[in-house]
């Protein structure tokens, strides 16, 4: 035990010793400010060329990072030791939104602390996976149907509540990083075909009882949007009509009409990968994914070198929920799934969404720069 | 053992993760997979269709409307003008309710019903990205409304554009006419590509006529707009070619001389130069102002003129139909002179009345008291003192088939030629025509009543003094035109193929008689000779609106003023030298010498005064010292 420490000490001097003292993944840190940039460079051009957005979004992400670096800083076990709270705190807030919530726009999402507002479903984003991290990784896996349950319950409170809000997006991203957990923790074939087959036959259910209308409506619109051309279908003929346009190189930074002249709704926060896609083409979309991609393959190599089975579950989730995040959005964005209010991680204008990402960064880097251990020890 | 099992699990949870992670890996390739094909799709595969689809949003082609061509009189005055004028339009892409906008736009300005419906009609037929207008003429006060609130009216834009301004306003309109708003019948006949940019076309008079030329090309400018469809700017344009300048005959002061005079009659009068057939004067009463139906008359205003019994809209000059009565006199005599029906010494005896054979009604001398003109009654003093005798008797011997072939070469019975449109034929009757029309044969009572200018026989202001031109210009077959110069190029004056080649004896002796009429003591129309600086040639015209049995007598106190008698006068002068010819009527005026001669006297004094060199007597300088001053009034 002494031995391997030592020998990892002798392993690791100069810089690696910092980085034990001072938990930072370099290699994060590097790719998650690429992704920062090339997001504030497009940024610029999606909000009509004003500094304004950039500079408070460069604000948000510099609050990310320090807060990541903090986050960093607590040993993984903390995590681990106060999930339970963590969630607790995290569905009190939601239950505040319902009696004490602010609208806007129609939803109840908001809680005002007086100095600061902040949407509690943002820490419902991490504080459920962590939670059933916590709760399967002092299990048996692959996990007994009975935990299954019980995480399924852990998932579903905070999912239902904030489907009343009503947030759909959200709640189906909350639920979906749960039930990442259970799926990297082993959740057995069988189930998974059960989850497949309950999915498609809640959806009409889903459908009649949960959806609003409005919900429908977007739904029906990525079916044909030209049936509504000037309401529910303009978001999404515009957008296209800015992808395709842009070709394979694009029409040049800040040179894309459809964004520069108003036509893209919200260019500027949901649908800034139009944008992107119509100023750089094929190549900039193909560049921001690759920068994605290894994000995601390198916090999954964070994941399977985690030192406890809690480290590895909520690193994996963290990292494929990432991954969802991207995908949802610009699948909504190009058509091809209805508009969720899902942003472009780290590259859509908007603060709480930043804090959140940056807060799970930090856990990873903190699961990343734990004293490696080897075999059985413990 | 405990230790083993841990381990086993704990190498086994490593071994499920694994797995499940490289199993995730392959779900987020696969997705990307997806999602980037999608890019792809649309980008590589689409991109020309999307690229059009970028184009269509911003690029658009918008209309300049060409500037439509002035209209100015022969002085170089200002007639037909443009003028700015603000519109308030809604581009219907750039909304998601119209219904709603408009709705709004109604809470910050008046929109009346109308506005409403036109705007709707027209934005059926739009395309979509183009505008349309809602309101025009906005107030300077209405445009700072719009602007402040158009942040809240997506859609909207407020465009410029000339609007046809007319200011010498109710002087000419009969002859100019006016634009109006394309209407539906319009939009049919018209190519639709050069009046886009316009709303405007010519609706009656030359504005109608000389449409085209007025208009000239439209022109385009290709602009980017944003999604308010605010143009952001222009890529492209290809000019508008202007309409061409029309200068024409009219002397906006002798028409302002003409119009003072029967200002407060129902008439008209036309004035021609002998020379070239250009109109001079041109004048219709009652008129009104053009300018109502440029802006959009009101349904109230527009009734009002339509209804009212003085038929304000009706152009008399070029459509009103009126039995000629005696002005056609000096006319059948030259006819039965060239054709020696009789000669210049045969004369008749007037016992005041004439009797044809077979029939025992006697045709009334309207123009003598009783016994008539008396013995010796030749063309000469037929025409001075207009003898009806005279002419029933010649009229019969020369038949109708000569009166009326020879009638048409003077223009009667059929349409001048001139420049307007809507231009009325008259009637010269005939023996086909009566059996056409009346289905029945010709009688010589019909040929009696046309020689005095009654019966069937009708003819329009216009065509008065076109027969009057050719009698003063000896058989030069003058056409009437207004269009003096297109862009100060001259138009060459026009002459009908039928030129009348009639004995300078007949002409000369007609001349003289119609000199006499004004100038003899026992001419109709010697009331106007008085102060006479040049030869004024005329002939006076009575023409029966309801017709008086014959042993009845005319009594104008017994009738109501809309059935007294139509006054006429045809002249020319100077005599020796004709330069104007006029025809003129006065509705229910009674007597052509009391009432039209001294019009037609006005009218030409202040026309000659600017070609005679001698001092122009006064009633003409006071005519026009005050037809300048309430041109500037205007």
């Amino acid at each position: 035990m002494y031995k391997y420490d030592f020998v990892r000490q002798l392993d690791t001097k100069g810089g690696d010793r910092r980085q034990n003292v001072l938990h930072i993944d370099f290699t994060l840190l590097i790719i998650l400010l690429v992704l920062c940039m090339t997001g504030l460079f497009v940024l610029y051009s999606a909000s009509e060329q004003s500094l304004y957005y950039v500079k408070r979004q460069a604000t948000f992400m510099m609050t990310g990072f320090t807060g990541m670096l903090i986050v960093a800083q607590f040993p993984v076990r903390f995590w681990e030791r106060w999930a339970g709270l963590f969630y607790g705190s995290a569905l009190l807030a939601l239950i505040a939104v319902l009696f004490f919530g602010v609208e806007a726009k129609g939803a109840t999402r908001w809680l005002n602390l007086g100095f600061a507002r902040f949407q509690p479903s943002e820490i419902a984003k991490i504080a459920v996976p962590m939670m059933v991290s916590a709760y399967l990784s002092r299990r048996l896996i692959p996990p007994k149907l009975k935990h299954v349950a019980g995480a399924l319950l852990i998932v579903g409170i905070p999912a239902l509540l904030i489907i009343r809000q009503p947030d759909l997006g959200t709640s189906i991203l909350v639920f979906t990083s749960g039930f990442f957990v259970l799926f990297l923790a082993g959740l057995r074939k069988r189930y998974l075909a059960g989850a497949f087959f309950a999915t498609l036959a809640a959806a009409p259910l889903l459908w009649i009882y949960v959806m609003r209308d409005y919900q429908k409506q977007r739904v029906l619109t990525l079916l044909s949007p030209e049936d509504d051309k000037f309401g529910a279908g303009w978001n999404i003929i515009q957008s296209t009509t800015a992808i395709g346009s842009g070709g394979f190189s694009g029409k040049g930074w800040t040179e894309g009409t459809q964004s520069q002249l108003n036509f893209l709704p919200e260019s500027h926060t949901d649908f800034i990968i139009a944008v992107m896609a119509e100023e750089f083409g094929l190549l900039g979309v193909i560049g921001l994914c690759s920068i994605y991609l290894l994000l995601v393959g390198y916090c999954m190599i964070i994941a399977i070198n985690a030192q406890s089975q809690f480290a590895r579950l909520m690193a994996g989730s963290i990292s494929l929920t990432f991954f969802i995040y991207m995908f949802v959005n610009m699948s909504m964005v190009s058509g091809l799934l209805p508009v969720v209010g899902v942003p472009l991680p780290l590259v859509s204008y908007g603060g709480s969404a930043i804090v959140t990402l940056f807060f799970g960064f930090g856990i990873l880097m903190a699961i990343s720069s734990e004293p490696k251990r080897i075999g059985t020890w413990r | 053992m405990m230790r083993d099992i841990a381990i086993s699990d704990r190498q086994q949870e490593q071994r499920i993760f694994s797995t499940r992670v490289v199993l995730s890996l392959c779900i987020v390739l696969g997705l990307t997979s997806v999602v980037l094909y999608r890019y792809f799709d649309l980008q590589i595969n689409r991109h020309l269709d999307y690229v059009t689809n970028s184009n269509k949003n911003r690029i658009h082609i918008r209309s300049v409307a060409p500037t439509r061509g002035l209209i100015f009189d022969r002085r170089g005055q200002l007639l037909a003008d443009n003028r700015p004028a603000f519109t308030l339009n809604i581009i219907p892409d750039r909304t998601q309710n119209t219904d709603s906008l408009i709705a709004q736009l109604g809470l910050l300005l008046s929109i009346s019903n109308k506005d409403v419906a036109r705007f709707e009609k027209r934005a059926k037929r739009s395309k979509g990205f183009a505008p349309v207008p809602l309101k025009y003429n906005l107030t300077e006060e209405e445009r700072a409304i719009l602007a402040v609130n158009s942040h809240l009216l997506a859609g909207t834009e407020v465009s410029a554009q000339l609007m046809r301004f007319y200011p010498q306003r109710e002087l000419l309109t009969h002859t100019l006419g006016y634009v109006g708003r394309i209407n539906d019948r319009e939009i049919r006949t018209i190519d639709p590509e050069n009046y886009r940019g316009t709303d405007f076309i010519g609706k009656i008079g030359l504005e109608k006529y000389y449409e085209e030329t007025l208009l000239g090309k439209v022109g385009t400018e290709q602009v980017e707009t944003d999604a308010r469809g605010r143009v952001m700017r222009v890529l492209g344009k290809k000019d508008p070619v202007s309409g061409s300048n029309l200068t024409i005959h009219i002397d906006s002061q002798l028409q302002r001389v003409a119009l003072d005079a029967l200002k407060n009659e129902r008439g008209a009068l036309v004035a021609i130069d002998v020379k070239t057939g250009g109109i001079l004067s041109m004048v219709s009463t009652l008129s009104y102002d053009p300018n109502l139906f440029t802006s959009g008359i009101s349904q109230k205003q527009y009734d009002g003129l339509l209804k009212s019994p003085d038929r304000p809209l009706f152009n008399r000059a070029l459509r009103g139909q009126y039995p000629p009565g005696s002005t056609v006199k000096p006319l059948f005599g030259l006819i039965g002179l060239q054709h020696k029906v009789f000669d210049l010494d045969y004369s008749i005896n007037d016992p005041g009345y004439f009797f044809m054979e077979g029939i025992k009604r006697p045709w009334r001398d309207h123009n003598a008291d009783q016994g008539g003109h008396g013995q010796g009654v030749d063309l000469a003093e037929a025409i001075i003192e207009s003898c009806d005798v005279f002419f029933y008797t010649t009229g019969v011997k020369a038949g109708i088939d000569l009166l009326s072939k020879e009638s048409a070469l003077f223009g009667l019975g059929d349409i001048t030629g001139i420049d307007l449109p809507g231009e009325k034929r008259g009637i010269m009757p005939s023996r086909d025509w009566k059996k056409e029309n009346r289905r029945q044969d010709w009688f010589n009572g019909d040929t009696i009543n046309m020689s005095i200018g009654q019966g069937f026989m009708l003819t329009t202001p216009l065509q008065l003094a076109v027969m009057s031109a050719r009698i003063a210009a000896r058989g030069k077959t003058v056409v009437p035109k207004l269009l003096k110069s297109i862009n100060g190029e001259e138009i060459a004056p026009e002459y009908a193929p039928d030129q009348i080649e009639y004995d300078d004896r007949y002409w000369d002796y007609i001349h003289k008689a119609m000199i006499d009429v004004v100038h003899s003591d026992r001419g109709t129309a010697r009331g106007i000779s008085k102060g006479l600086n040049y030869k004024l040639a005329g002939k006076t015209g009575t023409a029966q609106v309801i017709s008086i049995h014959e042993k009845e007598k005319y009594d104008s106190s017994k009738i109501d003023k809309r059935k007294w008698d139509h006054a006429l006068f045809v002249a020319f002068a100077p005599a020796d030298n004709p330069k104007v010819a006029l025809g003129l009527i006065v509705e229910n005026g009674e007597h052509g010498s009391r009432t039209a001669a001294p019009i037609a006297r006005k009218v030409i004094d202040r026309y000659l005064s600017d070609y005679l060199q001698k001092r122009p007597n006064n009633d003409a300088l006071k005519l026009a010292k005050y037809s300048s001053a309430s041109i500037e009034d205007n």
